[in-house]
């Protein structure tokens, strides 16, 4: 089968592959050490700084590739275990139905009528803070609104005929919820992975620029912006660096997951086939 | 160019029509669903378009509007409404020819209102927008419609909201939506196809009162060849985009000259012969009673029927009968509330989780729409396989040979293997599930309306497969259906089913012969027959009220 991609996703994966690497060979990559004071407090862009250097005189490009890798490796981690935690709670409980759909749907609402910022925020201050409890933080906070999104898919598939076909055979809870239902349900939830994947990155920038995220000597771009900030005032764009990361980040997720959702919703057997 | 006969009311010369197909993984690329047409209509006429669903019948009668639904456009040929071209008319032109000269009835009356809205204020919309008459005009036109078109209190019927009218109701009142802006044609897609056979006969009636007491023209779209024979003055079969004959009603019917009309024009007559009943029943209920959760009345009340092997008993009502109920109390998905069914002469637990696997596997289940039975995610082989993997334990090279047995026993071949139901045509698709009912070897299979969202001829190959396949695997089934020529088609026992209660059971012969109770009577007089004039009779000489009225 042949495969055309359209433009607009093709930049979007350039751009996404561009990060990745940067996240992952980020030691091979920067020119310095992520901690290591090469010059002057926010030195303008030179042959020497790509892209100046930051509050204490670290090389800011460095700062960037090593915020990417955290940055970037938090927000996948947190996106995979809200997605697979979800999903999965999700499409059992519309499988079961009864009292395991209710008890747990009225408990995410419960959690989701508190603010997700201030949920973290409270949680953080008590426990202390590592890129494992982010993690696990966001990714369960996250997995409310996967929840939501994927038992509103699976409630409309589990009423197919299929489905039902399936249970008077007698197959068990784990074949219709993995075999029948979730193949179905993928093509608007790999969308909605795009979109969870860029508010997570908000998500660990805000915590970082409120100081609860990630702490020194590692760095995101949200830690980025925090050091650099000061220097606005002066007319120092070091901390528009992180937020033009930040957003050119969620642009392209965004443009390959249009693409995505375009491609599997016209895929043999898709719903719109 | 000729110029068009001045008392045509419709006049379409070398029509052809195309649209854009995008198949998954290739370029985008144009076809010709509509080759080169040509049709005349004259004032007051009606026109029958017949034909399979893809027979391009709808995308003419749609074409009168030079409107095409989704990626179609006109590509060849004239259109004359009134000797006028429309195809050539600017959008401003186009927007006073719909709505006011031409207007359109569709088959789903309950997709087409707004559920929001009240009937009347829907109704006179296109007098209004079109700036024909007043607002209290309109309305008066509409009430004289409603009462034409035998609604219940037409003064205040347009008071109500579209879910507080019953199906056909809804149907009539499209009817009187598309006729108050007194058009000149009127295009019925397919009026009466989702009603039941009781209503569809007062709905048919009515829109034939109608249209005469209008005067107004018609191109009447169905695949039900009995049922435009009873309104239209010419009929034109299509097949393909293209006319396969033309000619007036008494000649198609009578006379048809073409092997596919003969074959549309024959089609109920495969008739199975009733075989006596011998041995153990495989299924029997005994005064079984159910209800859903949340009702205070059963919908099935105290039903006593029994199945004998290699037996089909069909079960027959309009909906709302209760007979797809009783086929979920049978399969365990809607426990019983009273009564007892017991399979092979063990009674089965009402509830599915307290099946056995073996309990589970000699009841299979065909559904009405092949399309939603299947997983669109699995191929052929993983759907006819998986009971044989489920059930038997089959793996591998057995499996797979296994499948492709199933496969040859439905008529379709080794190379629908690695397909995916999408890639399948309607019959196709139902032949697949029953492939997957027969993997599991069962020795009952409840068949729910399988063959009512099927074209007539495929739908006849699928009935004429499902009586050979018992031959050959002697299995029971149990056969949902309104319709009753599948039943004298298939049956050897008949329930009919009304409100819930089976008001006549026994084999075939007796239930088919008089004397009838009422329902019964009102029951097989409804089935639309092909002859002039049946509708008149029928209507003259009926006993009772259909249901939905």
């Amino acid at each position: 089968m042949t495969m055309r991609i359209p433009v607009s996703a093709l930049i979007g994966l350039t751009m996404m592959a561009f990060f990745f690497c940067l996240a992952v060979f980020a030691p091979l990559i920067a020119p310095y050490g992520i901690g290591e004071v090469v010059g002057d407090v926010w030195e303008p862009m030179s042959a020497k700084h790509w892209l100046g250097t930051d509050n204490i005189g670290r090389d800011l490009l460095t700062r960037m590739i090593y915020g990417a890798r955290t940055t970037i490796f938090i927000a996948s981690a947190a996106t995979v275990l809200s997605f697979t935690l979800g999903t999965l709670l999700a499409l059992s409980a519309v499988v079961l139905g009864g009292w395991v759909d209710m008890a747990l749907s009225r408990f995410i609402d419960l959690i989701m009528t508190i603010p997700t910022l201030i949920f973290a925020l409270v949680v953080l201050s008590v426990v202390p803070t590592s890129i494992l409890i982010l993690i696990v933080l966001m990714g369960l906070l996250d997995t409310t609104r996967v929840y939501r999104l994927a038992r509103a898919v699976a409630v409309d598939i589990n009423v197919m005929d299929y489905v039902e076909a399936a249970r008077l055979r007698g197959e068990g809870t784990s074949w219709i919820v993995l075999r029948e239902i979730l193949p179905n349900a993928l093509s608007p939830l790999v969308a909605e992975l795009g979109l969870r994947f860029i508010f997570m990155v908000l998500f660990i920038s805000t915590l970082s620029f409120l100081g609860l995220g990630v702490l020194p000597p590692d760095t995101d771009w949200g830690a980025i912006v925090k050091e650099n900030k000061e220097g606005l005032v002066y007319g120092i764009p070091a901390a528009l660096a992180p937020a033009v990361a930040i957003a050119t980040l969620a642009i392209s997720v965004n443009l390959v997951a249009d693409w995505v959702l375009n491609r599997t919703t016209s895929l043999k057997g898709g719903r719109n086939a | 160019m000729r110029e068009a006969v001045a008392h045509n009311l419709v006049e379409i010369r070398g029509l052809k029509i195309g649209a854009t197909v995008f198949t998954p993984g290739e370029k985008p690329k144009d076809v010709e669903i509509v080759h080169g047409v040509d049709l005349n209509l004259e004032k007051g006429k009606v026109l029958g378009l017949i034909g399979e669903s893809g027979a391009g019948k709808s995308t003419i009668g749609l074409s009168t509007l030079a409107y095409g639904r989704g990626g179609i456009r006109i590509t060849g040929g004239e259109i004359f409404i009134n000797g006028i071209d429309i195809l050539k008319n600017s959008v401003g032109e186009l927007r006073d020819l719909r709505g006011r000269q031409v207007t359109y009835v569709s088959q789903s009356a309950a997709a087409g209102f707004n559920p929001s809205k009240r009937l009347m204020d829907q109704v006179v919309e296109s007098c209004l927008s079109h700036k024909l008459c007043s607002r209290k005009e309109a309305e008066e036109r509409a009430v004289t419609l409603f009462r034409k078109l035998g609604l219940p209190d037409p003064e205040n019927f347009g008071k109500r909201y579209p879910h507080q009218v019953s199906g056909g109701q809804l149907q009539r009142a499209m009817t009187a939506m598309a006729l108050c802006p007194e058009p000149d044609l009127v295009i019925f897609d397919e009026p009466t196809t989702a009603l039941d056979v009781t209503t569809q006969i007062d709905v048919l009636a009515s829109i034939k009162e109608a249209i005469q007491d209008t005067g107004v023209g018609a191109i009447y779209i169905t695949h039900d060849l009995a049922v435009v024979a009873q309104v239209s003055d010419h009929i034109m079969v299509l097949q393909h985009g293209r006319m396969v004959e033309y000619g007036t009603t008494d000649q198609i019917i009578n006379n048809p000259q073409k092997d596919y009309t003969r074959a549309l024009v024959s089609i109920r007559s495969t008739i199975h012969d009733e075989t006596p009943a011998k041995g153990e029943p495989v299924l029997k209920l005994n005064n079984v009673s159910a209800r859903y959760r949340g009702l205070n009345f059963d919908v099935v009340k105290d039903v006593t029927l029994e199945i004998h092997p290699s037996q089909t008993l069909a079960v027959v009502g309009e909906s709302g009968s209760g007979k797809s109920t009783l086929a979920r109390v049978m399969t365990g998905l809607l426990p019983l509330r009273q009564g007892s069914v017991s399979f092979n002469g063990e009674t089965l637990p009402a509830a599915l989780e307290e099946r056995s696997k073996e309990q589970l596997r000699e009841l299979q289940m065909i559904y009405q729409m092949a399309d939603v039975a299947m997983n669109p995610r699995q191929t052929i082989e993983t759907i006819i396989g998986r009971p044989l993997e489920f059930y038997f334990g089959m793996q591998g090279a057995e499996k797979r040979a296994r499948v492709i047995e199933l496969l040859d026993e439905i008529e379709l071949g080794e190379s629908f293997l690695k397909r995916y139901p999408a890639e399948l045509s309607g019959g196709q698709k139902q032949r697949v599930c029953i492939a997957r009912a027969l993997a599991a070897k069962p020795r009952l299979i409840i068949c729910d309306e399988v063959t009512s969202a099927l074209d007539p001829l495929v739908a006849d190959g699928i009935l004429k497969l499902l009586l050979n396949l018992q031959e050959i695997e002697h299995v029971s089934y149990l056969f949902i259906t309104h319709d009753l020529a599948t039943v004298r088609a298939i049956a050897d026992t008949i329930a009919v089913m009304y409100q819930g209660n089976v008001v006549r059971y026994g084999p075939k012969s007796k239930v088919l012969e008089p004397p009838f109770d009422d329902y019964t009577d009102l029951l097989l007089s409804s089935v639309p027959e092909m002859k002039l004039g049946w509708l008149e009779d029928v209507i003259s000489t009926r006993k009772m009220d259909s249901a939905g009225n």
